[in-house]
C-alpha cells in the first residue's frame, strides 16, 4: 500500500511538471514571437514571415520608433502622468471609502455599500455615459476624461473594505478614539500605515488599468498629443495596415519606405517594456493582496 | 448607590438609543460628519459616473437628433427594439454573449483549478515561483498586445502559422477570414490572458486547507488521487461557487476589450464573434446610431439585471451563505 502511494505520487508529480511547463511555454510563446519580430530585418519578415528566432537580425524597427522620438515620448508622458495622478487620487478615495464602510459604528454603511454595489448590477450603458461626458460635462479631449472614469470601481472598494476589516483590529481604532483622535486622523495616522499591503494591491490594480488603457482614448481623445501609449500603438497598427492596403490598391508599395513590420513589433516592445521590468515586484504584491482580500472576502 | 447609578446609566442609554432612532439620518450625519465627508467624494463619483447616465436610457426610445439632445429627439417608442428583434440581431448577440461567457466560466475555472492542484503538489519552490510568474504575466499585459499577437500569428502573408505551414509544404490558411475558427481561438486567447489570475486565487484557497486532513487521509491509506478527489476538490467548492455566481451575474456583459482587439471591425467574422458590447461600441463609433446603440445597451442591462435577481433568488433558496445580496 505504501509503495503504491509513492508510485502514484511520482506519476502525479511527473504529470504536474510536464503539464505546467508546457502551459508556461504557451503563455510565453506569443510574447517571444513579438520580441523576435522586433529584432528581425524588415525585408526578412516580408519574405519569410515571423519566426521565433530572427532569420536576419536587424534593429531598424527600434531605429524607426526613435527616429521621431517626440511622438513616442509624448505618449509616454501622457500615460505616466495619467497613471500617477489616477493611482494616487484613486487610492486616496478608495482607502477612505473602504475605511468608512467597514466602521461598525457608521450606521448607514450597508446602505452606502449597496449604493456602490448596485452600479455593477444595473447600468445606463455606454451611450448615455458617453453623451453625458462629452455633451453635458464637456470633457471631450481633456486629461480629466482619461483619469476620472477609472478612479474607482465597486470591486476595488469592497476589496479594500475587506482588507481593512481583516487586517486592522477594531480595538486599535477604539483606543485611538479614546485618545481623542478624530476619524480622519485615525485614517491618516493608523489605517494608511497598517493597510499598506492592501493599498499596494489596489494601487497596482489601478496603475495597471491606467497604463494599459486604450478605451478612454479611443472614445474621447481627438488630438494626437493626448494619446495614451496603448492607443498610440493601436493607432500605429491600424494606420500601418491602412498604408499597406492603400499601397496595394495603387500599385505603390508604401511598406518599404518605413520598415513597417519590424517597427510594429518594436513599438509593442517599447510600450510593454516598463510593465515587464516592474513585473517581479508587482506580481509579489498581487499574489499577497489577492490572497487576503479575495479569499477572505 | 451603585445600584441607582447603573439604573440611571441604563435610562440614559435607553434615552440615547431612542433619540438616535427617532432623529435618524440627521442625527447620524452630525455624529459622524467626518466619516460622511470622507465618503462623499466616492458617492459623488458613482452618482456622476453611474447614476446620472441612467437618465440617458431615454435615448433608447428616440430617433436620436444631434441638435435636439435628450428631450429634443423625436420619441419613437419601442421602434429601436423592434428593429433589433426583427432583424434577428438581438437573438444572435444574446446567444454569442452568453455562449462565450459560459465557455469562459467553465473552461476558465476548470483549467485554473486543474493547474492550481498540479502546482500545489510540486515540491520545487523555484519551479513553482517561475511558472506561476510566467502564467500570471499575460494578465498584466494590455489587450492591444493581443491585437499584435493576433497579427503576427495569423497574418496571411507573414504570420507565424503560415510560415510554419510553409516549412512543412502545406498551403497557407486564412484564419482572419474564417468565422468558425474564432469560436475556438477566442476562448484560447481568453485562457491565455486570465489563467494565471484565476490560478492565484485557487492556489491561495488550497494553501488555506489544513495539512491535518491530508495527514489523516495518508494514515488511512488514501493515495494522492484519492486525497485530491476527497479533500482538495470539496474544499475548493466555496471559492468556485463564489466566482461562479459573480460570473453568472455578469453573463450578459462581454469581454469587450478581448473581442474588439481580436476582431475589430472585421465584418466577415461578426456572425460568430459579435457580442452586445462590440455591437454597441460600433454603433456609437462607426455607424453613429445612437438610438439603436442605447436600445441594445438597455436590453443588456435589463436582461442582465433580471438574470442576477433570479440567480440570487434561487441561491437564497438553496444556500443562504452564497447569496450575493
Amino acid at each position: 500500500m505504501k509503495v503504491k502511494d509513492a508510485e502514484y505520487a511520482v506519476l502525479f508529480r511527473t504529470l504536474a511538471y510536464s503539464i505546467i511547463s508546457f502551459l508556461s511555454l504557451i503563455c510565453l510563446f506569443p510574447l517571444l514571437l513579438i520580441l523576435s519580430g522586433s529584432f528581425t530585418n524588415n525585408e526578412s519578415i516580408f519574405q519569410d514571415g515571423y519566426h521565433i528566432i530572427p532569420k536576419v537580425f536587424g534593429v531598424e524597427g527600434y531605429q524607426t520608433v526613435f527616429r521621431f522620438p517626440s511622438t513616442v515620448i509624448t505618449a509616454y508622458g501622457v500615460t505616466i502622468f495619467v497613471t500617477i495622478v489616477g493611482t494616487v487620487v484613486g487610492l486616496f478615495l478608495i482607502t477612505m471609502a473602504g475605511y468608512v464602510l467597514q466602521r461598525k459604528d457608521f450606521k448607514y454603511r450597508n446602505t452606502f455599500t449597496f449604493f456602490i454595489y448596485f452600479t455593477t448590477l444595473f447600468q445606463g450603458g455606454l451611450v448615455p455615459w458617453y453623451i453625458l461626458l462629452t455633451k453635458h460635462l464637456q470633457l471631450l479631449d481633456t486629461y480629466t476624461v482619461l483619469i476620472f472614469p477609472a478612479l474607482m470601481s465597486p470591486f476595488l472598494i469592497i476589496l479594500m473594505r475587506t482588507f481593512i476589516k481583516s487586517s486592522i483590529p477594531e480595538e486599535v481604532i477604539e483606543s485611538a478614539k479614546m485618545d481623542g483622535a478624530n476619524d480622519f486622523m485615525i485614517y491618516y495616522r493608523i489605517i494608511l500605515q497598517l493597510a499598506l499591503p492592501g493599498m499596494a494591491t489596489v494601487g497596482l490594480f489601478l496603475a495597471i488599468n491606467y497604463w494599459n488603457d486604450w478605451f478612454l482614448t479611443s472614445l474621447f481623445i481627438t488630438s494626437q498629443d493626448k494619446y495614451q501609449l496603448q492607443f498610440f500603438l493601436l493607432d500605429f497598427m491600424n494606420s500601418a495596415a491602412a498604408a499597406r492596403d492603400l499601397g496595394a490598391g495603387t500599385g505603390v508599395n508604401l511598406g518599404f519606405d518605413v520598415p513597417i513590420e519590424s517597427t510594429k513589433m518594436a513599438m509593442a516592445v517599447v510600450v510593454t517594456g516598463p510593465i515587464i521590468f516592474l513585473y517581479p515586484f508587482v506580481q509579489r504584491f498581487f499574489v499577497k493582496g489577492l490572497t487576503i482580500g479575495a479569499v477572505k472576502g | 448607590m451603585s445600584n441607582t447609578s447603573t439604573r440611571e446609566n441604563a435610562a440614559v442609554l435607553q434615552d440615547y438609543q431612542l433619540n438616535s432612532k427617532k432623529r435618524g439620518f440627521l442625527f447620524e450625519l452630525m455624529k459622524n460628519k467626518i466619516l460622511f465627508l470622507m465618503l462623499l467624494p466616492t458617492l459623488i463619483f458613482f452618482f456622476i459616473n453611474s447614476y446620472l447616465p441612467m437618465i440617458g436610457i431615454y435615448y433608447a426610445f428616440t430617433k436620436f437628433d444631434f441638435a435636439g439632445g435628450l428631450f429634443g429627439s423625436p420619441f419613437v417608442g419601442l421602434k429601436n427594439f423592434e428593429f433589433l428583434y426583427k432583424s434577428g440581431l438581438l437573438l444572435k448577440l444574446t446567444i454569442n454573449t452568453m455562449g462565450y461567457n459560459l465557455v469562459f466560466i467553465f473552461l476558465g475555472n476548470g483549467l485554473a483549478i486543474f493547474c492550481a492542484i498540479l502546482l500545489s503538489e510540486v515540491n520545487s519552490k523555484f519551479f513553482k515561483k517561475i511558472t506561476q510568474s510566467i502564467m500570471f504575466l499575460p494578465f498584466f499585459i494590455s489587450f492591444v498586445i493581443l491585437n499584435v499577437i493576433n497579427y503576427n500569428m495569423f497574418n496571411y502573408d507573414r504570420g507565424f502559422l503560415n510560415s510554419i505551414l510553409e516549412v512543412f509544404n502545406l498551403g497557407p490558411v486564412d484564419v482572419l477570414n474564417t468565422p468558425w475558427v474564432w469560436v475556438i481561438l477566442i476562448p484560447i486567447f481568453y485562457l491565455w490572458k486570465t489563467l494565471g489570475y484565476a490560478m492565484v486565487i485557487y492556489l491561495a484557497a488550497i494553501s488555506g486547507i489544513s495539512e491535518d486532513y491530508y495527514e489523516a487521509a495518508k494514515i488511512d491509506g488514501a493515495n494522492i488521487f484519492q486525497r485530491i478527489w476527497n479533500i482538495t476538490l470539496p474544499m475548493l467548492k466555496p471559492t468556485f461557487v463564489i466566482l461562479l455566481l459573480f460570473a453568472l451575474g455578469s453573463i450578459m456583459r462581454g469581454q469587450f476589450e478581448l473581442f474588439y482587439q481580436l476582431i475589430g471591425n472585421n465584418g466577415i467574422l461578426f456572425s460568430t464573434t459579435d457580442i452586445i458590447d462590440t455591437y454597441v461600441y460600433r454603433s456609437l463609433r462607426v455607424n453613429f446610431d445612437i438610438g439603436m446603440a442605447t436600445a441594445a445597451g438597455l436590453y443588456q442591462s435589463v436582461f442582465g439585471f433580471v438574470l442576477i435577481i433570479a440567480v440570487n433568488y434561487i441561491i437564497r433558496k438553496i444556500n443562504d451563505d452564497y447569496a450575493l445580496f
